[in-house]
């Protein structure tokens, strides 16, 4: 206990270049801990787009692919489900609810989803949570149009404006499907999914909209008004994917092989879990190249330390002598350079923690909003814990470096002063 | 105190030396980062046996510390306050005099202590000194190359004396 308070008398003298090695290890510490909550966090959202749903049904294709493109609003099929293969799927006697997803349309850079109402009562994300409206109520009329939270949000819509919807995904001003506007009639509450990105419409409407089109262009010569296309019959043709819930989980892999094995199409089933884990591998490269550089930043951190400690031994050789004198072993002469090394690891450590949670305070709604990653202030978690412990471990480790060195100079100097 | 020094390991040799012998260097004696009175119990942190009779004497280690300082003429409080960098040679001397007479070593190795400091002060610490050593009953060795000094002591020898007995012993 007296060595500790020597180290810790000793720091104190020499403040100035003890609080810059703190201060070092103290950031390298927020951005070791500050990564890996925002990629915990980052893949809990991830993985919290879609819950519930127990197969995904789409053309043909990678499992990734399908995911991207159903759930994600990224990319686009290579092909569709033909509307009496839905049925069939729908009518399957394990099946429970199915909701259709039409995707090929956009609003302003926001992909339109032509679905039915099922997919406000079916719709589940995180765990568990349904799809809230904030404002209005879900499509009934063949033109309303319910917007996700960051659409209303981003272009300023409220209830009762009108949109236009732009054929295909690129916003051209020559593609537009302006003889036939929608009216806002409902604003979903934020979910952080990419349904906040998503404009819903009922399928009929995406129907309605592309009678009188054909190939990704108007039909020349054909004109159906808004009107008119209320009276024709739109049952779709086609659409895009469909999320499958059952009544029971163990059926999982029958209705599948149903689906893959179905005659008529050639289809596809995955499972959302699966390919979700398949697609966090591809981001996780990058994001565990990103936590191996913060890794590698608290490495440097310590240097500094290991820098600071070893350029001082030089100028307390005489110090060392002096506590050599009076009855200072040369395992205290180690034990004091490393309860240095400790108190500056911890205090480095203490601090940063500090930082980060400050960052997260300040940071947090921007965060939310911005990204739709809730990010929470609760305690350290586990892994958390064991990268902090390894901090200490290392910090200790570098400082036995100067402490050994010290410990070799008070055995070769034993009382004798140098100035 | 009956320890054949030769037969002690490197270990038993840092606990005797703890125990038994106080040191007072040439100059810049003292711990830069510690109070005046931090520095004269130092000793204490490392010898149990010092410490006990440090209490045996005192009250409690600050009061002995003060107590000691108080008969070198170190005992205005307004000096037990300041950075001991700040102190003068001869006041350092005289904390470092302290320190190595806390706990009533049984020897005191003294290298050139006062070669630093002015005739007069010279004089007066080595008093002080030889005072302290009497009343905790301690041998003072005291190395000096200040002939003038040799009357104050009992017994003196001559370095260069030793030096030239173990060149003839090393020669057959």
């Amino acid at each position: 206990m007296a060595i500790l308070s020597l180290a810790w008398l000793s720091l104190r003298n020499r403040r100035f270049t003890a609080a810059l090695t703190v201060i070092s290890i103290a950031l390298s510490v927020t951005l070791l801990i500050g990564v890996e909550r925002l990629r915990t966090e980052a893949r809990a959202s991830f993985a919290n787009t879609i819950s519930g749903t127990d197969l995904i049904v789409g053309a043909r294709g990678g499992a990734v692919q399908l995911l991207l493109y159903s759930v994600f609003r990224i990319g686009n099929a290579t092909n569709n489900i033909s509307w009496q293969s839905y049925r069939d799927i729908a009518a399957h006697p394990k099946v429970a609810w199915t909701i259709p997803l039409s995707l090929g349309d956009s609003h302003r850079g926001f992909r339109v989803l032509g679905t039915t109402g099922d997919y406000f009562r079916h719709y589940r994300y995180a765990r568990d949570r349904g799809l809230e409206l904030a404002q209005g109520k879900p499509f009934e009329d063949l033109y309303d149009a319910v917007l996700g939270a960051e659409v209303a949000e981003t272009l300023g819509y409220s209830l009762g404006d009108q949109i236009i919807v732009a054929h295909g995904t690129g916003d051209v001003g020559f593609a537009r499907h302006e003889d036939k506007p929608f009216r806002v009639v409902g604003i979903l509450a934020r979910t952080g999914t990419p349904v906040d990105r998503t404009v819903h419409v009922s399928l009929e409407a995406i129907e309605a909209i592309h009678v009188d089109w054909r190939s990704g262009a108007p039909i020349p010569g054909l004109s159906v008004s808004a009107e008119q296309a209320r009276q024709m019959d739109l049952t779709p043709k086609a659409i895009t994917a469909a999320l499958v819930g059952l009544k029971s989980r163990i059926a999982t892999f029958q209705v599948q092989r149903f689906i893959n094995d179905y005659p008529e199409e050639p289809l596809s089933a995955i499972l959302p879990g699966v390919a979700l884990s398949e697609l966090w591998g591809l981001v996780g490269v990058a994001e565990n190249a990103l936590l191996l550089v913060s890794a590698f930043v608290v490495v440097v951190g310590l240097f500094g330390m290991l820098t600071a400690l070893l350029t001082s031994l030089e100028e307390r050789r005489r110090e060392m002598a002096i506590l050599r004198s009076v009855g200072a072993r040369p395992a205290h002469v180690f034990a004091l350079i490393m309860g240095e090394a400790g108190f500056l690891t911890l205090l480095g450590i203490a601090l940063g923690l500090g930082i980060l949670y400050l960052l997260l305070l300040i940071s947090q709604p921007l965060i939310q909003t911005r990204y739709g990653i809730f990010i929470s202030l609760g305690g350290l978690s586990g892994y958390e814990l064991i990268l902090l412990g390894a901090v200490v471990l290392a910090g200790f480790l570098v400082g036995s470096v100067p402490a050994y060195r010290a410990y070799r100079l008070s055995l070769a100097d034993g009382l004798s002063i140098r100035i | 105190m009956d320890q054949a020094l030769e037969r002690l390991g490197s270990v038993q040799r840092d606990h005797f030396r703890a125990d038994h012998i106080g040191y007072i260097f040439q100059m810049f004696n003292l711990i830069p980062y510690l109070s005046v009175v931090d520095n004269v119990v130092l000793p204490c942190r490392f010898s149990a046996r010092r410490r006990a009779k440090a209490l045996a004497r005192g009250n409690d280690l600050i009061t002995e510390a003060r107590r000691l300082l108080y008969h070198l003429d170190m005992d205005h409080p307004a000096l037990h306050q300041r950075a001991v960098t700040t102190l003068s040679v001869g006041q350092q001397q005289r904390v470092a005099a302290a320190r190595a007479l806390m706990g009533s070593p049984e020897l005191l190795i003294a290298d050139e202590p006062t070669s630093s400091l002015d005739a007069d002060r010279r004089e007066s610490f080595i008093r002080l000194l030889f005072d302290e050593c009497r009343e905790v009953g301690a041998t003072l060795i005291f190395v000096s190359h200040d002939a003038s000094l040799e009357h104050l002591f009992d017994r003196t020898v001559d370095l260069a004396a030793i030096n030239g007995s173990g060149q003839g012993a090393a020669e057959p």
